[in-house]
């Protein structure tokens, strides 16, 4: 019953916003191809990371791989041949890299990441001049703004629908297992490795996908603006801010940030940088939990919410023997 | 008879320290098996190599023919070796019914959707905590938490379940519920390698024993011989534990 109404009103939602460009100028349109988009990046960053906890910086890396592909096939194939294959490269490098990757802990799995995003923007730039003998590439597909905020928001839709078909599914219970407790976890039967695996798979096809829809909109790429590292740090902001591991958390965090970046880029350009370091950090200060967590916090605290939990008391009967942890 | 588990030379090394030194037994279908030793001795390393939780150094496990040592511990948890944690481990953001149905949903044949939450029924009215299906389990009482890392064990519908230490910390009256639990699985043929210190719940429930000391096997036999043993009697008073 829930369930049926969320639905109802989430179809009511996208079915308004189909209808944006009809009512908006091209300067409207273009905010909501942006908004959209980072809401598209956001949900499925928070995906795999608000779900692993594993913090990846690569973002941008399959973001600008998808806008690389349209860039570099759009006068040989037809557009949706190139999402297809947009789509399959980015789950090919997902693959690699995640198979090869998840095994790293924490902070080196960030680092890989935002490494791995250097590295693919210097082999593109290196492949470029050395034997195209070009940097800059040019996309010329007679796909109108509008056609590419359907696009999106087709995928935004499908990003959410995922995201909630996770949480209910055998691999959305696998998840929240692994998060509590990892041995536990491979003691009943739960591959880790390749539950991680998939879900990453899963986010980076998406965060590909995006990619490659917004490429036509910028006319002329090159990998320094396809693989501005900016964007996977935006996209981590958003989805932290809003709760990364969420139905509609990233969601949340990604519409106003999104606006409010906006709006410091265009009135002031030149400190941009500091002030977006800024805001990072009093996010993180001020709502650990996200926007989310924060809303759910209040609810409890009113009279008429659900009770917090109280937090147990230590179990005073633990045995003394020392455990081997494996 | 062939057996259900089978070790041999079974060894693991930390650093200098050898904990499990060439153990080697056999447990048949349908045993339940008590492997006693001081605190030290090895028991839980034993465990932790036959479930997958550490690669032995050196030796064999085969689990009904096949040989498991080394493999991962999820493809073990698959082939139907459940366990408990000397430190219970429930998991704790997860519901008492999440609990066992995350037990369910993962074994080698998966329960998931309807049937599985029939099944995870059973299986709490089993152990005890028939209608407290919604509860966190984080905030359930010990021995609650013990029954709840059971009913999750027991949802692997397990070939072989290793107890570890069960029922430490547990009062006389919980003891005695423990032990008739144990019980009651042991005569549903449930084959049980069962690490234990309570002297009472092992000449309940195991009629045979394995005792170790610095890693090594010093004995294994019927219960009530294996404790008169006098390397058995040693190896016990020569620590605080009895
Ligand atoms: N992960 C580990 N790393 C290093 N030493 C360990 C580890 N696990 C166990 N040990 C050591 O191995 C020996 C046997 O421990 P354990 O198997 O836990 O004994 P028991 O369960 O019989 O009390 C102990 O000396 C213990 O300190
Ligand atoms: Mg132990």
């Amino acid at each position: 019953m829930k369930t049926a109404l969320g639905f109802a009103v989430a179809a009511i939602v996208f079915a308004v916003l189909a209808l944006a460009p009809f009512y908006l100028d091209a300067y409207g349109i273009g905010l909501m191809i942006g908004m959209t988009g980072y809401v598209t990046l956001a949900s499925a960053w928070g995906l795999f990371s608000g779900r692993t906890g594993y913090v990846s910086l690569a973002t941008v890396a399959f973001f600008g791989m998808g806008a690389y592909t349209v860039a570099v096939l759009n006068e040989t194939l037809p557009y949706p041949v190139i999402l297809l294959v947009a789509g399959a490269i980015g789950l090919l490098v997902a693959a690699v890299v995640g198979f090869s990757t998840l095994r790293l802990a924490g902070v080196y799995f960030v680092i890989f990441t935002f490494g791995l995003a250097e590295l693919i923007r210097q082999l593109v730039t290196w492949f470029e001049t050395t034997v195209t003998g070009t940097l800059g590439r040019y996309i010329f597909l007679p796909i109108g703004p509008e056609h590419i905020y359907w696009q999106l928001l087709v995928l935004c839709a499908a990003t959410l629908l995922i995201t909630w078909w996770v949480g209910r599914s055998r691999l959305g219970l696998a998840l929240r297992v692994i998060s509590d407790d990892e041995v536990v976890a491979s003691h009943i039967g739960i591959d880790i490795a390749r539950t991680k695996l998939a879900l990453f798979a899963v986010s980076a096809v998406i965060i590909t996908l995006v990619g490659a829809i917004q490429a036509p909109r910028w006319t002329y790429v090159e990998p320094a603006i396809v693989f501005n590292p900016t964007v996977s740090f935006l996209t981590l902001i958003m989805a932290l801010l809003g709760g990364a591991s969420r139905l509609w958390g990233p969601a949340l965090g990604a519409i106003p940030l999104f606006l409010l970046f906006e709006w410091l880029s265009a009135n002031f350009p030149n400190h941009y940088s500091i002030l977006l370091g800024l805001l990072f950090i009093v996010i993180v200060f001020l709502l650990p939990r996200g926007v989310a967590g924060f809303a759910e916090d209040l609810m409890r605290r009113r009279p008429g919410g659900t009770p917090a939990p109280a937090k147990p008391a230590p179990t005073p009967l633990r045995s003394e023997g020392g455990e081997a942890r494996p | 008879m062939t057996a259900l588990l089978s070790l041999a030379g079974l060894t693991r090394r930390f650093g200098g320290l050898t904990a499990v030194n060439a153990l080697g037994f056999d447990i048949g279908e349908g045993e339940v098996v008590g492997l006693l030793g001081p605190n030290g001795s090895g028991k839980t390393t034993a465990l932790n190599m036959i479930s997958g939780a550490l690669k032995p150094s050196g030796g064999q496990i085969v689990l009904r023919g096949e040989p498991i040592g080394g493999l991962s511990a999820h493809r073990i948890a698959r082939k139907g070796v459940a366990r408990t944690f000397q430190l219970v481990r429930v998991l704790p953001s997860l519901t008492v019914l999440e609990n066992v149905l995350a037990g369910l949903a993962f074994r080698g044949e998966p329960l998931w959707g309807e049937v599985a939450q029939g099944e995870a029924d059973v299986l709490l009215r089993k152990v005890g905590l028939e209608g407290r299906a919604g509860e966190a389990a984080e905030q359930l009482t010990y021995i609650d938490q013990k029954r709840v890392e059971l009913a999750r064990a027991l949802a692997a519908r397990p070939a072989l379940l290793l107890l570890d230490e069960w029922l430490a910390g547990l009062n006389p009256t919980e003891l005695r519920t423990g032990i008739d639990l144990i019980a009651h699985l042991r005569d549903t043929g449930t084959t049980i390698l069962l690490v234990e210190h309570v002297m009472e719940a092992v000449r309940a429930l195991c009629g045979r024993c394995i005792v170790m000391n610095a890693g090594t096997k010093i004995a294994d036999g019927e219960t009530s011989a294996v404790l008169r043993e006098p390397d058995v009697v040693r190896a016990y008073l020569g620590t605080a534990h009895a």
